[in-house]
């Protein structure tokens, strides 16, 4: 288990440099067949922060998100140029195991989506395929821990081996975080986690992001720019397929290097 | 407006009236088959004509090598033709993209199409003339060869309604491809394959054609897969062309044998496959 390190920077560190970046993206091009989606985006990611992505739709932010754990591939005829760093080595390098960068970047969709099975199998999934636990009292104790990360353990603990389909929305959605952390991921992507969800559910899911922090390298996509604004560190706005501007979130929504970014924050567009 | 609303009223009620109509309509033809045939089969049904073989006319019998013979046969095709089947249409579902796939697709389609009488013939030609006789063997073959098309489309069609989102969320977590079909997408698929395996279940045990020139009948109990092998179609087809009333009665009463067999393999399947979570 990861200690959450002492003496906690205030948020709000715009620059970044290389050596603390958990994920660092240099000249990244995207493209959905001759479509290109992405432009040049270069961008740092620190480590145990949440970076948000925000701009209007179709600007390019979650197909951003899924370059960083490639799950842009199942996509037939896209294509990808450029690097994203993951501690320094190239994720999209020939030869390397996207199977296990999956495992060390998780990620959390827009819809909720749990497996037809227990709750306790959804959770122990991604143990039971990456074999990371060895006997079943390590199983059913990760299983308990990623559920109480998640916040939804009181919730369910009585009720472990019933269908998760049974949950409500928020309750999924907080199954699916908690089935992501199981694995014990370094990163851990968000696209919209809480679009679909209540008032309510929403503020536990932001909780949440904040308290996972202390773990965590997390990168949210929303388009709720008051989410963006209460849980992030670093914000980053994305249109039409570049990144305008990345800046700490307080400058971000208070004072914008570019006009663009007001525009969009102001509610001018988009 | 009223009329307005008075319009969109009186169009519900009529297209509600239709569709309930027809679905009386499908219902009551199917009802009335069952009906007729439960009424004229049931006379003739005892203890021994379930166990008896076939006997002269004015003597009894029954059908129960028929029965056995039946049951050894989709057995058989269900053994040769399920797994391929499904295999296909995880093949096609999950990874056929290309023109193989698309090759593959259009053959299964003209498959289910082809009439059974051509699969008899076909496996008459090539299991039937080098073995020198009829057997059992060939006729679970050319049931086989009717399910694989059907089992295979229906499991690709099945496999393809599983939720794409669903196949995300576990790559996301670090499983190999393979892993997610065996892990999450059959699971999530399972209920609707079963669902089409026991349609093409019920599909080939009722199909005669195919077997009159491959497991061919047979009087006896037999259970050697290299002999003649009776099954209750062929011997409904026989006793039914009889000019014997008996036999007649006794052509009813193995049709409705028949159903209640598929009846209950049908319910003994989905019983065990259910959806246990």
């Amino acid at each position: 288990m990861i200690e959450p390190r002492a003496g906690e920077q205030p948020a709000g560190q715009a620059r970044t440099t290389t050596a603390q970046a958990k994920v660092s993206v240099r000249d990244l091009n995207f493209f959905y067949g001759a479509t290109q989606a992405l432009f040049n985006i270069s961008l740092q990611i620190a480590e145990r922060r949440v970076m948000a992505f925000i701009g209007p739709s179709g600007c390019g932010k979650s197909t951003f998100l899924r370059t960083l754990n490639r799950m842009n591939d199942t996509i037939p005829g896209t294509r990808a140029t450029g690097e994203v760093l993951l501690d320094g080595e190239d994720t999209y390098a020939p030869g390397l195991n996207v199977v296990n960068l999956r495992r060390r970047v998780g990620m959390v969709f827009q819809k909720s989506n749990p497996f037809p099975k227990s709750i306790f199998d959804n959770v122990a999934y991604g143990l039971r395929i990456n074999r990371l636990t060895t006997n079943k009292t390590e199983l059913q104790d990760r299983v308990q821990q990623a559920l109480e990360d998640a916040a939804i353990w009181p919730e369910v603990k009585d009720r472990l081996k019933t269908s998760a389909l049974g949950l409500s929305g928020g309750q999924q959605q907080r199954l699916c975080i908690a089935r992501a952390l199981a694995v014990r991921p370094e990163v851990l992507l968000m696209d919209e986690p809480a679009s679909a969800l209540d008032p309510i559910a929403t503020q536990k899911i932001e909780e949440l992001i904040v308290e996972l922090k202390r773990q965590y390298t997390i990168v949210i996509v929303t388009h709720n720019m008051q989410q963006a604004a209460r849980v992030s560190d670093v914000t980053a706005f994305f249109w039409l397929g570049k990144l305008v501007e990345v800046n700490a979130t307080e400058k971000m929504f208070t004072n914008p290097n570019e006009k663009l970014t007001e525009d969009y924050i102001t509610g001018r567009f988009g | 407006m009223p009329t307005m609303h008075a319009r969109r009223y009186a169009t519900n009620a009529v297209m509600t009236t239709l569709t309930a109509a027809c679905a009386f309509l499908a219902v009551a033809v199917l009802v009335s088959i069952l009906g007729y045939i439960a009424y004229r089969g049931i006379g003739a049904i005892s203890l021994q004509f379930l166990i008896e073989t076939p006997k002269p006319v004015g003597e009894g019998g029954g059908i129960g090598n028929a029965i056995l013979g039946t049951l050894i046969l989709l057995g058989m095709a269900c053994v040769v033709g399920m797994p391929f089947g499904i295999a296909t249409g995880i093949y096609l579902a999950e990874y056929g993209a290309g023109r193989f796939a698309s090759l593959v697709r259009f053959l299964t389609d003209t498959l289910t199409g082809i009439p059974s009488i051509l699969v008899g013939v076909f496996v008459y030609t090539i299991i039937v003339v080098p073995m020198k006789q009829f057997s059992a063997l060939a006729g679970g073959f050319a049931l086989a060869m009717i399910m694989i098309p059907i089992v295979a489309r229906t499991t690709e069609e099945m496999i393809r309604l599983v939720p794409a989102s669903l196949r995300e969320g576990a790559l996301a977590l670090g499983a190999p491809q393979w892993r997610v079909t065996t892990g999450v997408v059959l699971p999530a698929a399972a209920s609707g394959i079963v669902t089409g395996a026991m349609l093409a279940v019920a599909r080939v045990s009722g199909e005669t054609a195919p077997l009159l020139f491959t497991a061919f009948g047979s009087r006896f109990f037999n259970v050697y897969l290299d002999q003649p092998m009776a099954s209750l179609t062929v011997q409904i087809y026989n006793y039914a062309i009889s000019p014997y009333d008996e036999w007649h009665a006794q052509a009813w009463a193995a049709t409705l044998i028949l159903m209640t067999l598929i009846l209950v393999i049908n319910i003994t399947v989905r019983f065990f496959t259910r959806r246990k979570i």
